[in-house]
């Protein structure tokens, strides 16, 4: 409990950062960079020295591979930045094969409840269809879509609303060895 | 604007009598579309005929006259105005004392418990200006923990006699309840009055619970839960909390369901393969029918009144917006044509207008339309409105608003088809999704 407690802390921290620092990842380098890691929590970007990291660890596919790709406004189309990702995702994948994926699909805040689910549906089923394309056995993937329902940034800007539109690569060993 | 309020009047049109009322005239207050002069009333405290009645008959006619004067179409008159008491039930009214305080209503009441508990309840309303009793007296009996129906009941008696509409205080809301950081929300179901009050927890907080939407009976509430880690529709039985998931496909998500007027199918989203379309399930046969096939998102779907029809949104025409096809699908027209986006289309309990959320120019809008997509109004304008829900009436709108920032969080809002009478609803916490049952029995 005192871990979500410091989780909540910290991801209000980082929120309140992404809002009055936009350039924050100006560098065009954050996008699953290690920040904050897939299951909501929270990790500290200072703690994990990437290059120790086992290759084989969801914290590499999480950090380093990267776990997340980004959707323009109402979009579910896989951008150029986004199709490199997946290919490290699906190369992972391909190495890692006693992983499964659960792709979780998000909106930002700007649509109704509903449509949001269903674009967030779209979303995941995009990376889905991608990492398909690139050799991931379809039935190691299940699509979920939260809506707009599990913001990753809190803030009501573009700033915020850019990393929400997302689709995260949830893996976890399958049981299956 | 001219072009909206140009609407506003053929909407209205059917009501062109002015809302004054005087002695030549039966009491009547006419809703129009014009700025409404509130309605005066009086309602002194209700005679307590037995003496454990008196915390009763106080509380009784306090939730009267907020039910009352919360429509914005009447106002009371203080008890510190009051030139005559009333000192028994039966006892003749002093027409010229409430006249000369300008009360054109009074309302008076008795109230007596026996010793079980149980409350009788009666009451008259008098039309002060003509010196005579609008309506018959009518007695309500019932439970001590019941009273602020029998209340309700008296409020909503009053309302309808005055008015000529269908009554509406009597009802229950069912919505989300959240607490917690805006990016981890706990959400639970809970139900309450209309008002606010007698709220009740329906579901704890361990999973995600979205758009609770009542039975036409109010017995049964449906609503989309991450209880299995995916979206999925449950059935929950008020009574008794229990619930249970309705059959869908495995790989399938589920959410935005609907009870069809009979309450024996549920209407709504199935998304497979990352596309959305909209079914029907017949509850007791558990048999799915597929109303829609586009690789267009389809949600959002909501019965008319009569079970016929069904308006939905779809994005097939590249943006949201609204179209009614047959409850056993086949052809839709689209019935929204402005600027923006429309969606979350609620079919009016009277038939005669569609309720939408919509989206233009950054804003969110509450408005309402007729259902060939003319006269359509905007009711409201935030950061973020959405939702809504009919009063069973078919005059009043509850919706979510939702505020902006790192900080923010939603509320329950009412407001009236004419857009006036914008109000915030009190809840214990932040507060969304909300769905206004049919009025109790």
């Amino acid at each position: 409990m005192s871990t979500v407690t410091k989780s909540i802390a910290i991801l209000a921290l980082l929120v309140t950062t992404a809002c009055t620092n936009p350039d924050r990842f100006a560098d065009g380098s954050g996008l699953g960079s290690g920040e904050i890691n897939n299951g909501g929590g929270l990790s500290d970007p200072n703690a994990i020295n990437q290059s120790n990291l086992d290759p084989s660890s969801p914290q590499y596919f999480n950090q380093t591979v990267g776990n997340r790709v980004l959707f323009a406004v109402d979009q579910s189309t896989v951008s150029a930045e986004g199709a490199a990702v997946l290919d490290g995702q699906a190369s992972w994948l391909a190495q890692n094969p006693s992983y499964i994926a659960v792709i979780e699909g998000h909106a930002d805040e700007q649509g109704t409840r509903e449509y949001n689910l269903a674009l967030g549906a779209r979303r995941s089923n995009a990376v889905r269809e991608y990492l398909v394309s690139k050799g991931v056995a379809d039935n190691r993937m299940r699509t979920l879509t939260y809506g707009k329902e599990r913001p990753l940034e809190a803030c009501s800007t573009e700033a915020c609303y850019s990393k929400n539109r997302r689709a995260v690569t949830i893996i976890s060993a399958s049981g299956l060895s | 604007m001219r072009y909206i309020l140009a609407l506003l009047v053929l909407l209205m049109g059917g009501f062109s009598t002015p809302s004054t009322v005087n002695a030549q005239q039966p009491l009547k207050l006419t809703i129009t579309d014009g700025v409404i002069e509130p309605l005066p009333f009086a309602v002194p405290t209700f005679q307590a005929e037995t003496p454990n009645a008196a915390q009763f008959a106080t509380d009784i006619a306090r939730v009267v006259a907020e039910d009352l004067t919360g429509t914005g179409l009447f106002r009371e008159i203080g008890a510190d105005a009051f030139i005559s008491t009333i000192s028994s039930f039966g006892a003749p009214i002093q027409y010229p004392d409430w006249r000369a305080i300008n009360a054109q209503a009074l309302i008076n009441g008795a109230v007596s418990a026996d010793a079980n508990g149980n409350l009788v309840l009666k009451f008259r309303l008098y039309d002060v200006f003509s010196g005579a009793e609008l309506g018959s007296g009518l007695q309500f009996a019932g439970t001590a923990q019941g009273w602020r129906r029998m209340a309700h009941k008296v409020a909503d008696e009053v309302y309808n006699r005055i008015t000529g509409e269908d009554k509406y205080f009597d009802s229950r809301v069912v919505f989300v309840s959240e607490t917690g950081p805006k990016a981890d929300r706990a959400k639970r179901l809970a139900v309450m009055d209309y008002d606010g009050a007698n709220l009740q927890y329906l579901t704890d907080s361990s999973a995600i619970v979205l758009a609770p939407r009542f039975s036409p009976t109010r017995d049964r509430v449906l609503y989309t839960s991450y209880e299995s880690g995916f979206p999925r529709i449950y059935v929950l039985d008020v009574a008794n909390v229990g619930q249970r998931a309705l059959d869908v496909p495995d790989g399938t998500m589920s959410f935005a369901p609907r009870f069809s007027p009979d309450g024996q199918r549920v209407v709504f989203s199935l998304t497979t393969g990352g596309n959305t379309d909209i079914y029907t399930l017949d509850i007791a046969s558990g048999q799915r029918t597929r109303l829609t096939d586009t690789p267009a998102i389809e949600t959002a779907p909501s019965y008319s009144p009569d079970g016929t029809r069904i308006v939905f949104e779809s994005d097939r025409s590249g943006t949201q917006q609204l179209y009614v096809m047959p409850a056993g699908g086949g052809e839709a027209t689209r019935i929204s044509f402005g600027s923006g986006r429309y969606g979350t289309p609620v079919w009016s309990p009277r038939g005669d207008l569609v309720a939408f959320t919509k989206q233009s120019k950054g804003r969110f809008h509450i408005g309402v339309m007729r259902l060939d997509g003319s006269e359509e109004r905007l009711l409201t304008a935030s950061f973020l409105d959405e939702g809504p829900t009919w009063a069973p009436n078919g005059r009043v709108i509850m919706f979510t608003r939702e505020t902006q920032g790192a900080n923010g969080a939603p509320a329950l809002y009412s407001v009236d088809i004419s857009g006036r009478n914008l109000r915030k609803l009190r809840t214990e916490t932040a507060a969304s999704d909300p769905s206004w049952s049919p009025l109790q029995k």
